[in-house]
């Protein structure tokens, strides 16, 4: 029983692996149960199954998307400090590693795209359409599919296509071939049982035995020439490992001998089974077992010994056989020795060229030099001399020793040249700028400098003479001292001074003046220089001042020489090179005008004659801004200009005569000489014309009037009376009381320069206080505006201002007049208020302020004419108005008002001197309201009230021409 | 040449008063008729503007928010705005329906004299004491002017604005104009300060009067003098002069309160109308119909043809 059983054991075979022995003692194993079957991931943790169609395995914590402590949602925090981030969430933020790895979704390994793969790729793809195309009910049904199926082709492909190639055909230079006859050879070896050797054979050298011209080229195999395996490992470059399939091959004849071309199978390898598939198609198939749908092909393992793959002969392989891998080239070098070069292997050769059949001699490497034995690797720097410091023993000494030593300056670099010795070896010719002033100089002046230098030098020679003599006892003293100080400077420098100094141009002299604060100095530095122009050498002893100790001469001397070397003009060949700056970009500057309309007198003359035209016209570029252009609907006149408005140029800024008014040179204008400027056309007022200053400025209104005027005399007789006034003024600053006229004498030197208008802040300083608070003022303002213009009217020779109520008289005083003096004649404030005697007028203070305040160009009429009806003026305004312009009777009413309001301001007035104080501003609201607008009438009153002077008295006894 | 053609019949002038209107605004500075004629504008000396309808006689609106008198006035080409400037160195945008301040706009340094609109109300021109014309955007809410033309020696009297010319006469005797499309600025003296400067209606020439009582009457490309006017009275104030609807004459205000017409050509004067005993300050004349606008003191006075008969609806007829 137990032998049988040992029998029937050895013949059994066994599948699987056996239960284990059951074991009667031990209690039945429980079957794992179902719910303890766990599936783990690759770390190891568990995975539920919840079957094929619910989801398959969960995922994430109990299939949420939280964690063991719970799901915790970011929070939404944003405040000013800390600006909640923008998310952008991607696919992969919801993926694990799972779904990034090589099986998931979205795997994150590069792959060549669709354009890009070959159609090998997809073998298995391939494979599965052909099988079930097989089991098709209808079997070419997905061959079809195939054919109509697009044509997805590599990119390389493509290329390939466009360059001619076909596909089948091997890439490279066409080629002749040789057919091949594929002889079996009779040695060979057989290892296992040999096959029968018909069939494939016969069917692969059918192709051989076509016919081939000899004048016919083919296209090289499909074969990959050279595989360019990246050589890995430590190894010497073309060493392979022990080749088990050579190692079993035995040497049979010298080296190695393959049975199997080892390059036919990694060929076939590299290109896909083509070759398989071909030689799959004689003898035994090895898909007998049947191939799984998904599963790579099995290499033919019982098929690969077929014939053909045996090499019956080494050298009458084709050379264009490909078979170029790793064993190739010892190969063909042994094969073609002697013979034709193959070419190609190496390539199309170029025409016209051969390979060359005398192999180019080899580099000849020389050894290097042998190193004696007592050489030290250090090295020893030999000692640089210059040429007049070494004696001749030490030069000869260096010489022998190969030491270096420095030659002439002439050979030395090129800093130490100056640029007229660069020239000179550059070849460049000189510039042509006028090296000295003395070119430009005509003969007759050269002459004549001529003999002032000589007159000049005799004179010197003479003067240096008798100090010579005179010094000559003293210097004998002084030499060692000095000597002893001279060594304190350097010779060289000297030297320096001298040359930098000699050959320049006088102009370039005496351009800076470093001793400017000393004069005396300065002239000796002067002096210095000019013997250092001159190229004496004792330039700096005879400068010095002999008077002056052995120190401080001393010390001078070192100033000087420094002076000369630092301040050394630039070389006239450099000087011409540069120009001095012509535009400096300066603060102190400021943009003016580059036209000006000038020479009024002409025009006046023009203007005169009637001779309009060419003569009263000027004409200027004028740029309109762009947008001014585009609001006007007109194209740019000048599109590639910035600039707007006249062309500007650049001036002193704070030059006093940028604020000067007086428009002409030489010429009175209209504005500010008017008695000049009358003169010309009426000889009658030859007594203004006279007088050459004329105190007043007065604005152009006048000009009619003032003609006018030149015949009457009481004008003059207050135009004198003006003067004295002014001349007063003028010596004595200005006071409080003075009947000022607000007119300060302009200097007759101002009268010389340009007119040019003021910076837009002069303006700016006079009006901005007040400006906006007027813009709003409401009725009830105007009142208090009324009474604030009161204020200021009692003391007379201050109302010169346009605006401001506001101000102090006080502060006006102070402030005001030099303003004026620099105010062009827009703000010019004093006018002449009435037609007959303007002169008189502008001495006294305006009064009305409603309408005297801005009226600096033509007036405006009056509102209320003097002979109308009060009663028209309705509003609060006009009734301000008209308040100046009443007569005397109807002025009893109007104090009352004026008084009225006085009272709220003059707050040092009491109420117990009500009635004093009462009379005492009647007096002076007469007085204020005195030059009312072409008022007449007023004129008496002014009278009275007026303080300053002998003027207003004379005034009073004027005869009055009423309008 | 510039001349107009001649007239074949004689040219009737406005010598017949057709209304006189208190305007119950202090003195009136200035009076405008608007673009097409039907309406004028008077600038008050008591900070208001008011727009009127001079045929009807009737006051349409007031617009107050100058803070001083008002000097100058414009309309725009669409009647919808209206830009004045005055003692208080402001300029003022209205519009016309709601009398509300549009824009307010400061930068003069005095007061402004005269006020423009370009022609197609873009721009508003604005000539100022402070010798500077400001050239102001009404489409942006810029505060700051476009261009400040600042050549002027002085104060600038008076200023009008063509279709690509802005002329400007100033104190300093000189009457300049702006050529945007040449870019050229052409600049004639004329001795005198001047108080007004107008184009001609064919824009050939300038008419200009000046403090010396004289009009001239300027070839505006090469600034020749093609006519002089003389016989009227202004050497003090600020007058104006303007040319009559077909240019045939010229007419100016007078100090002695009338208004001188002369023929344009002949520069002959062909009539005087006393128009009161102040002065003539304003005048303005209808764009197509023989009627003139005047402002004397606190009155403005309407004048047409004699032929011409008014339908009376209300106000006071001639003083």
């Amino acid at each position: 029983m137990a032998a049988s059983d040992s029998d029937s054991e050895d013949d059994f075979v066994t599948y699987g692996t056996p239960l284990e022995p059951l074991e009667e003692d031990e209690p039945l194993k429980k079957p794992i149960r179902l719910q303890d079957q766990t599936v783990k991931d690759e770390k190891g943790r568990f995975q539920r199954f919840h079957g094929a169609f619910t989801g398959g395995f969960s995922a994430g914590y109990f299939n949420t998307a939280g964690s063991k402590e719970g799901w915790a949602p970011s929070t939404f925090v944003s405040s000013r400090h800390q600006k909640a981030e923008k998310q952008i969430f991607k696919p992969e933020d919801f993926m694990d590693e799972e779904d990034l790895g090589e099986h998931g979704i979205a795997p994150k390994e590069i792959m060549t795209t669709d354009d890009f793969s070959s159609k090998a790729k997809d073998r298995i793809e391939e494979k599965a359409r052909a099988l079930a195309a097989l089991s098709a009910p209808i079997p070419g049904a997905t061959i079809l599919e195939d054919l109509v199926a697009a044509a997805k082709i590599s990119v390389g492909v493509q290329l390939l296509r466009k360059m001619g190639w076909k596909e089948g055909q091997g890439v490279g230079p066409r080629v002749k071939r040789k057919p091949q006859k594929q002889r079996p050879d009779t040695d060979m070896k057989f290892y296992g049982c040999p096959l029968p050797p018909e069939s494939s054979d016969k069917s692969e050298n059918e192709d051989d035995d076509d016919y081939a011209p000899e004048n016919v080229t083919f296209a090289p195999k499909d074969i990959i020439p050279i595989d360019f395996t990246p050589k890995e490992g430590l190894h010497g470059l073309g060493y392979r490992g022990l080749d088990p399939k050579q190692a079993l091959s035995g040497g049979l004849r010298r080296g190695h001998f393959n049975v199997f071309s080892v390059g036919s199978e990694r060929t076939s390898s590299l290109l896909g089974d083509d070759k398989h598939r071909r030689n799959r198609k004689g003898g035994v198939l090895g898909q007998a077992f049947g191939v799984g749908a998904l599963e790579e092909e099995d290499d033919d393992i019982y098929n690969t010994d077929s014939l053909s793959r045996y090499d019956t002969t080494l050298c009458e392989e084709e050379p264009g056989d490909g078979m170029y891998g790793w064993t190739a080239p010892q190969e063909y070098m042994k094969k073609k020795k002697g013979s034709d070069k193959d070419v190609s292997y190496v390539g199309k050769i170029l025409e016209g060229f051969t390979l060359a059949s005398i192999p180019a001699a080899p580099k000849k490497v020389y050894q290097p030099p042998e190193l004696p034995r007592d050489y030290r690797p250090v090295h020893y720097f030999r000692p640089v001399l210059e040429a007049g410091s070494a004696s001749d023993q030490v030069v000869q000494v260096l010489l022998a020793s190969g030491g270096q030593m420095t030659q002439d300056s002439q050979q030395t670099g090129r800093h130490q040249m100056n640029a007229a010795q660069r020239r000179e070896l550059l070849g460049e010719t000189a510039l042509q700028g006028p090296s000295s002033v003395f070119d430009l100089l005509s003969s007759k002046d050269k002459e004549r400098i001529k003999e002032l230098k000589q007159a000049a030098e005799e004179k010197q020679a003479a003067a240096a003479a008798a100090a010579a003599a005179a010094a000559a006892a003293a210097a004998a003293g002084r030499v060692s001292a000095q000597q002893g100080l001279s060594s304190r400077f350097q010779a060289p420098a000297v030297d320096e001074a001298l040359s930098a100094w000699q050959n320049i141009s006088v102009e370039a002299a005496s351009a800076f003046k470093p001793f400017e604060k000393n004069p005396e100095k300065q002239g000796r530095y002067d002096e210095y220089i000019t013997q250092l122009k001159q190229g004496r050498k004792d330039a700096l002893e005879s400068s010095m001042n002999q008077h002056m100790t052995e120190w401080e001469r001393g010390r001078e001397r070192d100033e000087f020489i420094r002076a000369a070397v630092l301040y050394k003009p630039n070389n006239s060949t450099l000087a011409c090179r540069f120009t001095r700056g012509k535009h400096e970009e300066d603060a102190d500057k400021v943009d003016v005008p580059r036209d000006q309309e000038n020479d009024i007198d002409d025009k006046t003359a023009a203007v005169k004659m009637k001779m309009f035209g060419k003569l009263t016209r000027d004409s200027f570029e004028w740029h309109p801004d762009k947008l001014l252009c585009k609001r006007f609907n007109i194209p740019d006149p000048y599109p590639g200009s910035s600039s707007v408005g006249m062309p500007k140029v650049k001036r002193d800024k704070y030059s006093v005569f940028n604020f000067l008014t007086v428009p002409e040179s030489t010429m009175p204008t209209a504005q500010g000489v008017k008695p000049e400027l009358s003169a010309q056309s009426k000889p009658s007022t030859s007594e203004n014309a006279s007088k050459p200053s004329e105190p007043g400025r007065r604005s152009r209104w006048d000009v009619s009037a003032q003609e006018k005027e030149g015949k009457d005399p009481i004008s003059q007789f207050l135009s004198l009376a003006r003067n004295e006034a002014a001349a007063e003024k003028q010596g004595s600053p200005l006071t409080s009381n003075e009947p000022e006229p607000g007119q300060k004498e302009e200097p007759p030197i101002e009268e010389e320069e340009e007119e040019s208008r003021p910076p837009m802040d002069l303006f700016k300083a006079i009006f901005a206080c007040s400006s906006d608070d007027k813009s709003s003022s409401s009725e009830e303002d105007s009142e208090q505006e009324e009474e604030e213009q009161k204020k200021p009217e009692e003391d007379p020779g201050l109302r010169q201002t346009t605006e401001p109520p506001e101000e102090d008289p006080g502060l006006r005083q102070t402030t005001e007049p030099p303003v004026q003096e620099t105010l062009p004649d827009t703000i010019q404030v004093t006018q002449p208020r009435t037609e007959d005697a303007p002169s008189t007028h502008s001495l006294k203070p305006s009064q009305d302020q409603r309408n005297n305040e801005e009226e600096f160009g033509p007036r405006l009429p009056p509102s209320i004419p003097t002979g109308q009806d009060r009663s028209l003026s309705v509003t609060p305004g006009s009734a301000v108005h008209e308040k100046h312009k009443k007569k005397c009777k109807e002025k009893h009413k109007a104090k009352k008002e004026h008084k009225h309001k006085k009272e709220k301001k003059q707050k040092k007035k009491h109420k117990k001197h009500k009635h004093k104080g009462k009379h005492k501003k009647k007096k002076v609201e007469e007085s204020s309201s005195s030059t009312d607008d072409s008022d007449d009438s007023d004129m008496e009153d002014s009278l009275h009230g007026l303080s300053p002077g002998e003027l207003l008295k004379r005034l009073k006894c004027l005869p009055l021409t009423k309008k | 040449m510039a001349f107009p053609e001649p007239q074949p019949r004689k040219q009737e002038l406005p010598r017949k008063l057709l209304r006189s209107l208190d305007c119950k605004q202090g003195a009136v500075r200035a009076v405008r008729f608007n673009v097409d004629g039907n309406y004028c504008l008077t600038c008050g000396s008591d900070k208001s503007l008011k727009l009127w309808s001079p045929m009807r006689g009737t006051l349409l609106k007031t617009y107050s928010g100058h803070g001083y008198e008002v000097l100058d006035a414009d309309g725009s080409c669409d009647n919808s705005h209206l830009t004045s400037c005055g003692s208080d160195k402001t300029v003022i945008l209205w519009d016309v329906a709601t009398g509300q301040v549009i824009r307010k706009l400061r930068g003069h340094a005095g007061k402004v004299n005269c006020v423009r609109f370009n022609e197609e109300a873009t721009v508003i021109l604005s000539g100022s004491i402070d010798t500077s014309v400001r050239c102001w955007d009404t489409r942006s809410r810029q505060r700051d002017p476009i261009q400040i033309l600042d050549e002027a020696k002085d104060g600038v009297s008076s200023l009008r604005v063509s279709e690509h010319e802005i002329l400007t006469g100033s104190v300093d005797g000189r009457v300049r104009r702006y050529d945007l499309r040449m870019g050229q600025l052409h600049s004639d003296f004329v001795d005198s300060p001047v108080t007004c400067v107008c184009f001609s209606k064919d824009g050939q020439c300038t008419l200009s009067s000046s403090l010396d009582s004289t009009l001239r009457l300027l070839d505006k490309d090469t600034g020749e003098l093609l006519g002089e006017y003389k016989g009227h009275k202004n050497s003090r104030y600020k007058l104006e002069c303007c040319l009559t609807e077909k240019d045939t004459h010229v007419v100016s205000c007078s100090e002695d309160g009338s208004v001188y017409y002369w023929d344009l050509v002949q520069g002959s004067l062909s009539l005087s109308v006393s128009v009161g005993k102040g002065v003539v300050q304003s005048l303005s004349f209808h764009p197509t119909e023989p009627r003139l606008l005047t402002a004397s003191e606190g009155s403005i006075q309407l004048w047409g043809e004699e032929s011409l008969v008014m339908e009376e609806e209300e106000g006071e007829g001639p003083a």
